[in-house]
Parts: structure tokens; sequence; C-alpha cells
């Protein structure tokens, strides 16, 4: 296993030491059995020796059996349990255990989503778990997995127009679901223009792989309070998009940071107003 | 980009191009003839790589040569589709067109590499088989239980941007190579003589149309393809029409519903997996394979619109 890195990979030097190990003992572990990385590695990684529930009470990853087009897989965690600030789902971790740099995301929620739901678009390069971890704020870990069949998700070309690609790149769109209610969870999807380079596409006319690139830092706040935040690796597909809840407390702005492995800094804005529905780009 | 003058001395290096060596045919492939020297090896409607012939296939005889258009989605197809070529003609194979790069249309290009048959298509037909093959080439071996090398898949000796006009001997064909439509290199072969039109996967009959290229690109195409007169087009898959241009409608009809009901989820805030639950259901019962396809259409369509201002 040999990939481009970028030379900035602060955050994630976890994920490279941990590929390197599983090159070594990958071979040895990898077998039939679907679990076989996690239980051989990945779980001791991401969580030691900590006890962890495999249910779908707290959180369900829902995904398709197959997917129809492995470089963008839609995935959907749905929270079965309110955020209060009694409980909450504190963060979700999305493992791809077949991908290289198996960890997809970490995902940070506050009481203010209203449910802990989430949206992403994923690659996935090789039949095996998609698997969804929720912490709780009194630290239990609940874990839903799906097996997905996929194949190729990490080393498709990237979209026809790179050209197009380009002069978009950091564009963002907001959407959210419905009129806007003071109190009430809304659904609000973020669209982020990136090509989200894995590292492991081929470039056809020079025959080497291009250099990953890729989103790495979301930061969501309303008026200023942090409302949603993720990390992200290159298993969030070309143009990523994420689709979380919050409930605002009245008017005001949502503001998304978004900051990708070249330290380039995009941002949006998106004026959320009671009774409205209605998108802004950036 | 090639000139019609290069093409001109092309083809007179390559004439006269050296008969065939005779075939051993243990299957020969079933063609029908559609308009005189037009033969249609008419696919079935089953998945790529379901172990079946998918693809329409055919080839188009002149005074001097034969031009194959697709080959079909393996070496033995490719094979049976030579072995009908030389139970209808003694003419040689000079050209292979292909159509698009999609495995069920030229796999079997390798039964037909030999001296003196040139391999044409779209300028971006080397491009796609490079980022593709590969999987292509995985998948089909998946499929026959053996490995299927990378020999089978053959480059383009002439790639075109825009249009060639090719002679096979009192007969002259006019390619014309499209813009992003079904995919990015979609290429339709033109019959003066009998006005055929071979429309490959440009135009689906029966079986729902798949895109990956570009669902606006495609349909501001079909409107451009409609203007063209022809007695009959040949569609990828599907039966013969020789209704043109009223054939273009159900291909039009899913294609404009596709892209409407998902601007329609998109404007909603609703996500990509929502939109694949409620996009386009109505067409549903009006085409083979629906379940198979739609659900990727919608994401490619999706994927496409979003960026919409």
């Amino acid at each position: 296993m040999r990939y481009s890195l970028s030379n900035n990979t602060r955050g994630w030097p976890r994920v490279w030491l941990l590929m390197a190990i599983l090159a070594v003992s990958g071979s040895a572990v990898a077998d039939t059995d679907e679990d076989s990385l996690w239980l051989g590695g990945l779980r001791a990684a991401y969580f030691g020796e900590r006890p962890i529930v495999q249910s779908d009470d707290v959180i369900e990853l829902e995904a398709p059996i197959r997917a129809e087009d492995s470089a963008v897989v839609p995935i959907r965690i749905k929270a079965k349990i309110p955020q209060t600030d009694e409980r909450y789902i504190k963060t979700i971790t999305l493992i791809i255990d077949m991908n290289p740099g198996q960890l997809a995301g970490r995902f940070n929620f506050t009481p203010k989503n209203g449910r802990a739901d989430l949206g992403l678009r994923i690659r996935v390069n090789a039949y095996g778990p998609v698997r969804a971890i929720a912490e709780t704020n009194d630290g239990k870990l609940y874990m839903s997995r799906r097996f997905v069949k996929a194949s190729g998700g990490c080393s498709a070309a990237v979209g026809t127009d790179i050209e197009a690609a380009k002069r978009r790149l950091g564009k963002m769109k907001f959407k959210t679901d419905k009129s806007v209610l003071p109190g009430e969870p809304l659904a609000v999807q973020l669209r982020v223009s990136h090509p989200n380079l894995t590292g492991l596409q081929m470039d056809q006319i020079t025959h080497l792989y291009t250099m990953a690139h890729y989103v790495e830092k979301v930061k969501i706040t309303f008026e200023g309070q942090p409302v949603f935040s993720a990390e992200t690796g290159f298993s969030m597909s070309e143009n990523p998009s994420f689709r979380f809840n919050f409930v605002p407390d009245g008017a005001g702005e949502l503001h998304a940071e978004v900051i990708d492995t070249e330290g380039l800094r995009f941002t949006g804005q998106y004026s959320v107003v009671p009774g409205e529905q209605r998108a802004e780009g950036n | 980009m090639i000139s019609r003058a290069s093409v001109l001395l092309l083809l007179l290096i390559l004439w006269p191009a050296p008969s065939m060596p005779a075939d051993n045919c243990k299957n020969t492939a079933e063609v029908v003839e559609i308009a005189t020297g037009i033969y249609v090896r008419p696919g079935k409607h089953t998945v790529v790589f379901d172990g079946e012939a998918a693809a329409n296939i055919g080839f188009i005889v002149g005074n001097r040569c034969v031009a194959v258009i697709d080959t079909g989605g393996s070496y033995a197809e490719g094979q049976a589709l030579r072995c009908a070529i030389r139970s209808v003609t003694t003419q040689p194979v000079c050209f292979v067109i292909n159509t698009h790069a999609h495995p069920d249309h030229m796999l079997g290009n390798l039964a037909f590499r030999e001296p003196g048959v040139f391999y044409i298509g779209h300028k971006k037909l080397a491009r796609a088989l490079a980022l593709r093959g590969t999987v292509y080439l995985e998948r089909a071996a998946q499929q026959a239980g053996r490995p299927v090398g990378p020999e089978h898949i053959i480059l383009p000796d002439l790639s075109i941007d825009g249009q060639l006009r090719l002679d096979l001997g009192e007969r002259v064909l006019e390619l014309v190579a499209h813009s992003v439509a079904h995919s990015d290199n979609d290429l339709s072969v033109y019959d003066e003589k009998t006005g055929t039109l071979w429309l490959s996967d440009l135009l689906f009959m029966e079986h729902i149309p798949v895109v990956d290229g570009s669902l606006k690109g495609w349909l501001t195409l079909l409107e451009t393809l409609k203007q063209k007169p022809a007695r009959r087009v040949v569609p990828g898959h599907g039966p013969v029409q020789d209704t043109w241009p009223d054939a273009a409608s159900d291909t039009q009809r899913y294609l404009s519903t596709l892209r409407e009901e998902t601007r329609e989820r998109i404007e909603k805030g609703d996500d990509l997996r929502e939109a694949q639950k409620t996009v386009a259901y109505g067409e549903q019962t009006r085409w083979q394979l629906f379940d198979s396809y739609h659900k990727r259409n919608i994401i490619a369509a999706y994927t496409e619109l979003e960026w919409e201002d």
C-alpha cells in the first residue's frame, strides 16, 4: 500500500500510522470474516478497550446493500434519541473498514441539534462493513453497522468537467427542508464544491497519481455558537454534502467554515429567517 | 483531430485490405438486415456483465469494405458477429467503429484485430477507456470466471473530433463525435445510402436510458438530432425504429422527467438519498431494467444539477 500523502495531514497521523500497521498485518487478519479488520486492529486503534454496544437503538445507519455508484454512496444516520441537555449524542465516528484511511469522519453535535441525524455521501472502495459509532455525553458508545457492496470508490475518476470544478472550488450551498419555525428542528444541507481528491486517482495524461486534496474540517455556527462540526477524510465523495439538524431559537446567521488539506479556507453564510425557506450560496 | 485528406491518404495505404483468414465458426450471431447492407444483431435487455449480449451491435457492407459498428460485450460476442459477417459477404472488415466506451459495446473488439483493420472512436474514447478499462476487465473476468487481459481493450487508431466521412465503396458513412450526452464519448453513424442513423446509446427503446455523461447535454443533443432527417434509427438497446424523430419521445420523456423531478427535490432541500426514493417513479412501469439503473441515474442527475445557479 503506497499513497500520495499531502504535506498537510495534521490531525490525521493516527490514520496513517494505522494504515502502516495494517499494511504489515493486514494480510494476516483480512480473511473471509467480515469483521476481521475491525476486530484485528481498527476497533482498538480508535476506541481502545472501551465497551461498544452494537445496537440500532441510539443511532441507525441507513446505507444501500449494493451501491449504485461506489464513488457516491448516499448514507443516512438516524438518531433514535432526542438531543437534550441531560442526554445527547456528542460524536458520531464513521469507519469504512475496507477504505484506505478507514476513518471517514468524526461529526460533533450539541443539544442545539435537536436530533443528531446526519446525511452524507461517501466513497466505498471494496465490499465491507460501514460502521457509525455514537458517543453519548455520558461517554457510552453505540455502534450501527451495515455491509455495503461497492468497489473502486476511492480510485474512480473525478467528474468529467475538471475546469468547471476548479472555478467552483470552495463554493457552498445551504439548503433547508422547510419553513423555519423557531424552536423546531430544521434540517440543513451544506454542500461544498470540492474535488476531494483521494490521492488514489490516476491522471491519465501523466499516469501519476493526483495529490490528495480534500476537505478536512467543517465548522458550523449559529450566531457564533457551535452547531455542528466535522473532521473528515477523503472517503467523503467529491463535492461533499452534510445534512444535519439544528433548532434555531430565532432569526440569525448560520456560518460555515471549511478548511481543506492545503490549508485553503472557505466560508459561507445563510440567514435564518423565521417563516422562510430558501437557498443561499457563498 | 484528423483531416479528410489524411483519411483518404490512409485509405489509399490500406487498400487492398487483406482478406480475413477463414474463421472457425461454431457460433454465428443472428443478424437482421434492417436496410440494404445494414445488419443488426439485436441485444437482449439484461444488465451489463450478466453473461448475455446486451447491446445492439452490427455492421454495414459497402462495395469494398465492411464497417463493424460495436463489437459486443465479450470476445465470443465479437467472434460470433465476425462469423455473421462472413456468412453474408466476402468483403474485408476495414473499420471497427466504437460508438462509445461502455463494455457491452466494445469488449468484443479483439475478435476483429488484424492488419488492415482500423478502429475508430470519439476523441475522448481513449481517455474513457484508460479511466475505466481496468474496472471493465475485472468485471468481465468475474463474469467469465477466467482472466480477461488488457489486450481486449483496443484504443482507436482514428480519433474523431467533429465529423468524418468514411467511404466503404459506393457507400459513405458520416460519423459524428458528439458533445457530452449519454457518455462523454458518443459517436453516431449515418448511412447516406439508406438514410439510416445509427444512434447507439444516444437512444434507448424499452430498456431504461442510462446517464453516464450529462443529463442536460443529452437532452440538448436529442433536440439537435431530431432535426436530422432519417428513415430509420438504430438505438443502442431495443428495436430499430422507422419513425424518426418520433422515436425519440420515450427517451426524452424519461430524461426530462428525471431532470425536472430531481430539480424539485434539490430545490426542496431533499438530499440525494431522499431523491433516490422519490424521483421519476412514474416511469417505473414503462421501462425494462428500471430497478437496475434508475437509482444510479438519480445520482448522476442530482450531482449534475445541484450546482446549477
